[in-house]
């Protein structure tokens, strides 16, 4: 191998098509006869069904077919639960999934009560519009914390309270480690997380062929293989009769995860009981009101540490908004509960939370997933600590990281992959030095502020670190293969939604093969080019399917090794692979195309021999034990307009470590995408409803995304402190920019109000919000 | 989010459009610029029986010079002609000033003039303009045309004086007078967001240095563009100190405005506060662009 891509920045093989608009999207799937579905939603939060009238509606021309929960039969049942809880001692877990039309009962806005097949879509909102459900208003559980109050209403009526989950972890002895301490903080905390917002709406096409008894589906799935082997399920279908195909996706964030939505679930069944194509294409009303959102949690939070600023342990106990079912089971807040721990040695942790059912859209991992709830909540417990210590914030976090010898680390709790809580690897002084450099923040406090503090200027400063647990099991895999034209290849069973496999795939391919990047055909999302698979999610594409990928072509190369050697009768080792070509190294003239190799090694007569497998190609898979750590640092300047409330980020810098990076250039592009929306957690989006349980803002002219005016120039340096874990020493990368935005920008936020005290205690902020705590401190003043 | 059907005309004329008008009344809508109609419609929220598009009546293009010095805007005038217009630069700084702060390039592209003014948003920029600087527009009907005073046009939310058979034509602005000077703030979430509260102030200096003219408005604090009066009435013949601007935007917040409205982005306290602040920067400036330092 005389070049290596591997740690180049190269450009995106995906991107051309993608940026003159050829890339094939659900939408894009059209057939000739194809039908359209709009679905009638609940206007309630929480209302009973006391009948539904589709007769106007089902008069319209145009109308196909109208289904309610009553015409589904068999079909109707409630979704499956999808992760089910972990093997935690005393769990209690009270499953209640999604239906795919409400039948007794609705328990959120937006619910879906009939669906409309018609000719078109425009035909469909008509008719929806003129589906009549008369209901019985319910009393509305919106706000958490009343959720278990027992005067509350049930949204299950069949359970004792509106409880999803009591969940207690524990590690050391808490409370001997608080009758040591010198210093004992407490606070409640708050967070909320919005929506992915991703730019494609979800969409499902679904094609049943009666002749061919074969069932396509184009699906907005992270996770094709999970949806295929589901659906057949469903449908009584054998696996081989479906095919469901995740084509480009523009952004799945969590959200597009194996969720067997209803509209997912409802879409193939109907292509088989019209025997015609079926389209639905969500619209962005939909989207606000029916695709998963992540939300709040509260925290009481308590830090105990030694004068010198040691922790000695950490107790929490939190309430999580689960909105109104739980097929996601208890990932969102595991990855909270355990995710708080962060960089940090601490020796004594108790952590219990009880998730609740409230009346709005039920919530799932959205990028992060539930990781940034805990570290707003360890990162702004260490400032408050630091303030009553006199130490800085970065002196706080130095003194408690985890030391670099001190890995792998067992926190001895449970995490969201079932595995024990066991950081593989990590060396985090490195980044913090790297970060404090970067944004100078020593000049900054000492020099700077100072000296625009007294022209009146209220600029601030905030740093925080974090863990992201990445690249869980189970398992991916991959199939190489060289065709006799020379190019490569590789089919895996993960979806795409951005990220650059395309792209980063290929570089491993062509690392292994010696052939050009370009040359490297990944395909990725189709259940018929690959059968077996888990999905996108947790940040752990490169590192599962990567290191498939990678073992694949590894077993490739060894292919083409033996069989050269035999062709060109040199040894192995004397064998280079590069442009395509396999050469005897020194011996001009002495080479083959890999081309004509891979004829060779499926040759139309004489043998393939003993042991050996026809073509140039190889499948493998790999199933990581547990997951591994990524970490960082994100370092920021802000500056508060004193009389708008306005925040600007001057600066923000991230200091990232990932292990091994497979290119720069598309790692930047995910730090970048996730810091833009841990920038719109932090001071943009809320989810708002009303006591009613109506959705307040369920477009983007109120549901405040961060625009390019919004995010600033994001600084990405990184420290590479390779995993153990897998051969290619990586982490993921997914997740990690949107994770610690929102307690960086709280402490510079709050650290450029030092002028009124003001403490920040939640996210996400607001010019609003900031008005009413400088308001409070100065009435108390 | 796909609008139920309508029937639909082009009008090549402002006569067939009028002639339309007449005909379909309440049940017609005009398209304009539709960055305000489409999605409403694809919302569902507006459902006219029938959509009169204006996009192909040239004559409703233009800007020209009034006899006056001031300017005369066509009603279809996109917003981005007029934010690049050097008649408007000139003859009427605030609208120049105004529009880059109206939404976005794209939202500015399509959408026209008269379009946001016959809209009456009580969050738009522009009525709030017109009201201050004092100008007109011209309605026209199959019955003929009539002018109609800003403080007579805006009559509450999304309400203008336009009658269903009418449609608005021209907007036409006076000429500043002497010793005049003006500003347009608004502070919103996010660039290009609708104002959480905005201003557009114009005063005017006698030859002594004292306040001869005096007008505020705020938007997107009420049902829509918002009059300061006794802000204004209270610098009258008071020369433009610090003190007397802050008193003047405490008494738009505490006298003109003390209700403002409260949404999921904004509390009402926050807007009069935004009020008095906004509208003490407003006055500054404006006072400084008449030639008296403030």
């Amino acid at each position: 191998m005389t070049t290596r891509t591997f740690g180049q920045r190269i450009r995106r093989n995906e991107d051309p098509v993608l940026l003159t608009g050829q890339a094939l999207f659900t939408d894009d799937v059209n057939l000739p006869g194809m039908l359209h579905v709009a679905f009638k939603r609940s206007d309630y939060a929480h209302a009973r069904i006391l009948s539904i009238d589709t007769s106007l509606a089902a008069a319209i021309e145009g109308v196909v077919a109208i289904y309610t929960a009553a015409d589904l039969g068999d079909y109707w049942r409630p979704g499956p639960l999808l992760v089910s809880p972990p093997p935690i001692k005393d769990v209690v877990f009270n499953t209640r999934t999604q239906v795919p039309l409400a039948r007794d009962k609705v328990r959120h806005v937006g619910e879906p009560i009939a669906m409309v097949v018609a000719t078109s879509r425009y035909i469909a909102e008509d008719a929806a519009e003129l589906i009549f459900v008369d209901v019985e208003p319910l009393p509305v559980v919106v706000d958490m914390e009343q959720a278990l109050d027992p005067a509350a209403p049930l949204i299950h009526e069949d359970l004792t309270q509106n409880l999803v989950a009591h969940v207690i972890q524990q590690k050391g002895d808490y409370a001997a480690a608080k009758a040591q301490a010198d210093v004992v903080v407490s606070r409640r905390l708050y967070y909320d997380h919005g929506v992915a917002a991703a730019m494609e709406n979800r969409g499902v096409v679904a094609n049943w062929d009666r002749k061919s008894q074969h069932l396509t589906v184009w699906d907005t799935t992270q996770a094709p293989v999970v949806i295929r082997n589901g659906l057949s399920g469903l449908l009584g279908l054998s696996a081989a009769q479906v095919r469901v195909i995740a084509p480009f996706i523009g952004g799945g964030f969590g959200p597009k995860i194996m969720m067997f939505y209803p509209e997912e679930v409802l879409v193939p069944w109907v292509s088989m009981q019209l025997n015609r194509p079926v389209k639905w294409i969500e619209d962005r009303r939909e989207n606000f009101m029916s695709t998963t959102h992540e939300r709040d949690q509260v925290h009481w939070a308590e830090i105990a540490l030694s004068k010198e600023g040691r922790i000695l342990g950490f107790k929490d106990f939190f309430l999580h908004d689960n909105g109104a079912y739980g097929p996601y089971g208890l990932t969102v807040p595991i990855n909270s509960q355990c995710t708080l721990l962060g960089c940090y040695d601490v020796p004594a942790y108790y952590s219990e939370f009880k998730a609740v059912f409230t009346n709005k859209m039920y919530v799932t991992p959205y990028r992060g997933a539930g990781r940034q709830h805990g570290v707003f909540v360890m990162e702004r417990m260490l400032d408050f600590a630091a303030q009553e210590l006199g130490l800085s914030v970065h002196e706080i976090r130095r003194k408690n990281f985890i030391p670099p010898a001190a890995f792998p680390y067992n926190n001895a709790i449970i995490y969201q992959d079932f595995a024990p809580l066991v950081y593989d690897s990590g060396n985090y002084e490195p980044a913090l030095d790297k970060a404090l450099d970067l944004i100078d923040y020593d000049r900054f406090v000492r020099e700077e502020q100072p000296k625009l503090r007294a022209e009146g200027r209220l600029v601030g400063i905030g740093l925080v670190s974090y863990v992201e647990g990445t690249g869980i099991g189970p398992y991916e895999g991959a199939r190489v293969q060289i065709e006799p034209n020379g190019l490569v290849n590789v089919a895996t069973g993960i979806g795409t939604q951005g990220q650059g496999h395309f792209t980063s795939f290929a570089q491993l391919v062509a690392d292994q093969v010696g052939v050009d990047v370009r040359h490297v055909r990944i395909s990725t999302g189709d259940t018929d080019k690959f059968h077996w698979g888990t999905g996108t999610f947790a940040s752990r594409g490169a590192v599962v399917a990567g290191n498939a990928v990678h073992a694949a072509a590894e077993r490739v190369r060894e292919k083409i090794l033996k069989l050269a050697s035999e062709e060109l009768e040199a040894a192995p080792e004397d064998l280079e692979l590069t442009d395509g070509v396999v050469r005897v190294k020194g011996v001009p003239g002495s080479a083959i195309k890999l081309g004509d190799l891979a004829v060779r090694a499926n040759p139309l007569r004489g043998a393939v021999k003993p042991g050996m497998e026809p073509g140039l190609e190889a499948t493998a898979y790999f199933g990581p034990e547990r997951g591994v750590t990524a970490s960082g640092i994100h370092a920021l300047i802000v500056e508060v307009d004193p009389e708008t409330m306005q925040v600007q980020i001057k600066r923000y810098v991230t200091v990232h470590d990932c292990g091994r990076v497979i290119n720069p250039l598309i790692l930047d592009g995910q730090i970048h995408g996730g810091i833009a929306q841990g920038i719109g957690n932090a001071f943009y989006e809320k989810v708002v409803y009303d006591a009613n349980g109506q959705l307040l803002n369920g477009s983007f002219m109120d549901y405040l995304i961060p625009t390019s005016m919004e995010v600033p120039r994001i600084e990405v340096d990184h420290v590479e402190t390779p995993s153990p874990s897998n051969p290619l020493g990586i982490k993921g990368a997914g997740e990690a920019g949107a994770i610690p935005t929102g307690p960086a920008f709280a402490q510079a936020v709050e650290n450029a109000l030092a002028p009124f005290g003001v403490e920040i205690l939640e996210i996400p902020l607001s010019p609003n919000r900031l008005y009413e705590l400088v308001q409070a401190r100065r009435q108390e003043a | 989010m796909k609008p139920p059907s309508f029937k639909y005309h082009a009008p090549r004329s402002v006569e067939e459009a009028a002639g339309l008008l007449a005909e379909h009344g309440y049940d017609a809508k005009l398209l304009a610029g539709g960055q305000s109609l489409i999605p409403t419609m694809n919302f569902r929220l507006a459902q006219p029986a029938v959509l009169i598009d204006l996009n192909r009546i040239p004559e409703l293009a233009y800007i020209h010079p009034a006899g006056d010095g001031g300017v005369r805007i066509g009603a279809m005038s996109r917003h981005v002609q007029v934010e690049k217009s050097d008649l408007i630069a000139q003859a009427a700084p605030l609208i120049h000033e105004t529009m880059p702060l109206i939404a976005h390039p794209q939202i500015r592209n399509r959408g026209t003039f008269g379009g946001s003014i016959a809209h009456a948003d009580p969050a738009s920029e522009l009525p709030a303009a017109l009201l201050t600087l004092g100008g007109r527009v011209q309605a026209r009907g199959a019955k003929g045309a009539r002018w109609i005073e800003a403080d007579e046009f805006f009559l509450g939310l999304f309400t203008t004086a336009l009658q269903p058979d009418e449609l608005l034509a021209e907007v036409r602005f006076p000429a500043l007078p002497a010793r005049a000077g003006f500003a347009a703030r608004e502070v919103a979430r996010r660039h290009g967001d609708y104002a959480l509260v905005g201003v557009m102030a114009l005063v005017g200096l006698d030859a002594g240095g004292a306040c001869n003219l005096a007008r505020l408005t705020y938007f997107s604090v009420g049902d829509g563009p918002t009059p300061a009066p006794q802000a204004a009435a209270a610098l009258i013949g008071q020369r433009p100190t610090s003190e007397a601007l802050a008193a003047a935007a405490e008494l738009a917040a505490s006298a003109d405005i003390p209700e403002p409205v409260a949404d999921i982005h904004a509390t009402a306290a926050f807007r009069r506060h935004l009020i008095k602040a906004l509208g003490k920067q407003a006055l500054q400036q404006a006072f400084i662009r008449a030639g008296g330092a403030a």
